[in-house]
């Protein structure tokens, strides 16, 4: 193809600077863009303060409201909410907010640990099945296709079951059959980006395979990645929830919230209100809010996509 | 269409051997032999080594794992030394309420998913939609058994209308004409699926409405009803069949949360009772049939939109 001659100076001054065809204005990155249109949505913004105010009240709040979550107290179980007790008491006279706190904990804890297992795993699995192609893809996306068919929660129970549940064995187990999305989406995107010339620089410089999924693919692959962390997490806390409702979660005097949940059933006739909603909308609320975070992160990188 | 219908075939085929291979690797894992069970708690180990070595509990594993697969292929699932029930037996007593529970939630589930996701997408960001989406987000990060005990709390117990509990009838015939005792179950899971579908439904029907032919048949005058009907619901519905597949996990494990709340004798409330007793012969032989049905019906769903799209010829 023939390059067009050049514009005279002249008109080469007049071209407008800035991005082609697009508004006037600074040149951003594109994760600074991202940034910026995940700040725009509302939505967004709340779920993220949700999340930091939830982190602070289980973390923190322990510090400022003391309570005594070790020795069981029966003269003072289940009382209604009061001064002393803010939330009131559980069946075994435990403070109802003290114990949300430390299910809080808990399941914060697996959440984010059990995320980051599930993405670890799922981003190199996807990055080599991406990379190397042909046969080892395909193997290596049927058993992908193996983990995806056999329904999660059973098999979490199952080991829970077996192996007992701690804050560390559930994100472990959790995270051991979670990895199958990001395993996929990682793949997706090392397929286009293995196609691209400073992947050909890289291997022409002789970078080897572990290099470049390393320094070069998953770097790139990293907006799919953090899309999925925050449903990831929401994921895993409900999967706790579920584990810990069944009665297979942390064992006394630790607690999870849906082992709260359902020992707050029990005392649903005698409307022990304190016993269940709080907790059960502690668990909507951070499930939601990180739902909330996901969609707009997964909106603000499509924005930065747009830009490639 | 064949080749890929073909194809798409001996993937399935691969997936469930794969699967059998999971599940075997799980059971040897959790329950290496049921001698103990068989023996006694007082058996010495002797005994034990001699009654694993004349039961085949101590060929390599391969040749266990091909026993296995031979068992499963002629219809053996496994012996419940707990229950002394085959698990198959076990299952027969019970599956025909669990795919009712199953069964009517995703029927309802469709029919009510489908017409909401259209309304929203046709009627968007009005108030409707804003209300049909929020509620569908809080119940898609709502875990069921919350939504169940809100439900038990506000039909059963402020306003005694219907039973906290499922009906407890042997029957199949008799838990379908109790109203009364089945409605907050099939209410709680139907509700679970409809949050999903609504989601994927309204975009889908987005999508099909910024489509070409949609404001062809516009231009052309046709009667918005006939728009709607004739070109979004069925372009916009397509995605539904593949979703119905997918959503089979979900459904399974929100069986087995409902079963468990409104004490419902089907099969999660069985398998949450193994998870009681430690009967891993049950617990696995359940996450493998799931697993059987979750591949067969995604296959299924293919199989049907292949058919139902003519558009696909992925060969």
């Amino acid at each position: 193809m023939a390059t067009p001659p050049l514009p005279p100076v002249d008109a080469q001054r007049a071209v407008p600077l800035g991005p082609e065809g697009g508004d006037v204005g600074a040149v951003q990155s594109g994760w600074r863009l991202a940034l910026r249109e995940f700040m725009s949505n509302r939505l967004a913004v709340v779920g993220f303060a949700m999340i930091v105010f939830f982190v602070l009240f289980c973390f923190v709040g322990p510090l400022i409201y003391h309570t005594n979550q070790t020795d069981t107290n029966l003269i003072i179980a289940n009382e209604p909410p009061s001064a002393a007790h803010l939330l009131g008491t559980d069946t075994d006279g435990f403070d109802e907010l003290g114990r949300i706190m430390k299910g809080g904990q808990a399941a914060l804890e697996i959440g984010f640990f059990a995320a980051f297992v599930a993405i670890v795993i799922g981003a190199l699995w996807g990055a080599v099945s991406g990379l190397v192609g042909g046969i080892v893809d395909s193997t290596l996306m049927r058993v992908v296709d193996v983990f995806l068919s056999v329904p999660f929660l059973f098999v979490v129970l199952i080991l829970a079951v077996k192996f007992g549940a701690s804050v560390l064995s559930l994100s472990l187990v959790i995270g051991f059959f979670a990895w199958q999305v990001p395993a996929r989406l990682v793949r997706g995107e090392v397929l286009t980006l293995r196609e691209r010339d400073f992947v050909l620089a890289a291997r022409t410089a002789g970078s080897s395979n572990w290099r470049l999924i390393t320094k070069h693919l998953l770097p790139n692959a990293l907006g799919v990645v953090i899309v999925n962390v925050t449903f990831q997490v929401a994921d895993a806390i409900l999967a706790v929830a579920y584990i810990g409702f069944l009665g297979f979660g942390l064992h006394f005097p630790n607690v999870d919230w849906g082992d709260m949940l359902s020992n707050g059933i029990e005392y649903l006739q005698d409307g022990y209100w304190w016993l269940i909603y709080p907790v059960g909308a502690c668990i909507v609320l951070t499930v939601m809010a990180l739902n909330f975070i996901g969609d707009a992160l997964r909106d603000s990188m499509d924005v930065r996509l747009r830009r490639r | 269409m064949i080749t890929y219908l073909v194809r798409r075939f001996f993937t399935s085929v691969v997936v469930l051997i794969g699967v059998s291979i999971f599940i075997f690797v799980l059971l040897h894992i959790s329950y290496p032999s049921p001698a103990r069970a068989v023996l006694g708690l007082q058996a010495r180990p002797a005994q034990v080594n001699a009654w694993n070595k004349a039961n085949g509990y101590d060929d390599p594993v391969i040749v266990q794992y091909l026993h296995y697969l031979n068992q499963l292929i002629h219809g053996n699932f496994g012996y419940s030394y707990v229950e002394n029930q085959t698990v198959v037996a076990l299952f027969k007593e019970r599956i025909a309420r669990s795919v009712y529970l199953s069964g009517i939630s995703l029927v309802l589930a469709v029919i009510i998913a489908l017409p909401l996701g259209i309304f929203q997408a046709v009627k968007r960001n009005s108030i409707g939609d804003n209300l049909a989406t929020s509620a569908a987000f809080i119940l898609y990060s709502m875990p069921s058994f919350f939504l169940g005990l809100i439900l038990i709390q506000v039909f059963a117990l402020t306003f005694p209308i219907f039973s906290f509990e499922a009906s407890q009838s042997n029957s199949v015939w008799v838990v379908m004409g109790d109203w009364n005792a089945m409605t907050l179950p099939i209410a709680t899971l139907t509700l679970i699926v409809v949050a999903s579908f609504s989601r994927y439904m309204r975009s889908s029907s987005m999508d099909v409405l910024a489509q070409d032919y949609i404001k062809v048949a516009r231009a052309k005058g046709l009667p918005e009803r006939l728009v709607l009907w004739r070109h979004l619901v069925r372009n916009a519905s397509l995605p539904m069949v593949t979703l119905i597949g997918l959503s089979l996990p979900a459904l399974l494990a929100g069986n087995l949360i409902v079963e468990e709340l409104f004490n419902y004798q089907g099969l999660g409330l069985l398998f949450y009772e193994s998870l009681q007793k430690v009967d891993y012969p049950v617990m696995l032989a359940y996450t493998l049939l799931g697993a059987i049905l979750v591949v067969v019906g995604n296959l299924v769903a293919d199989i049907a939109l292949t058919i139902a799209d003519p558009r696909i010829r992925l060969a």
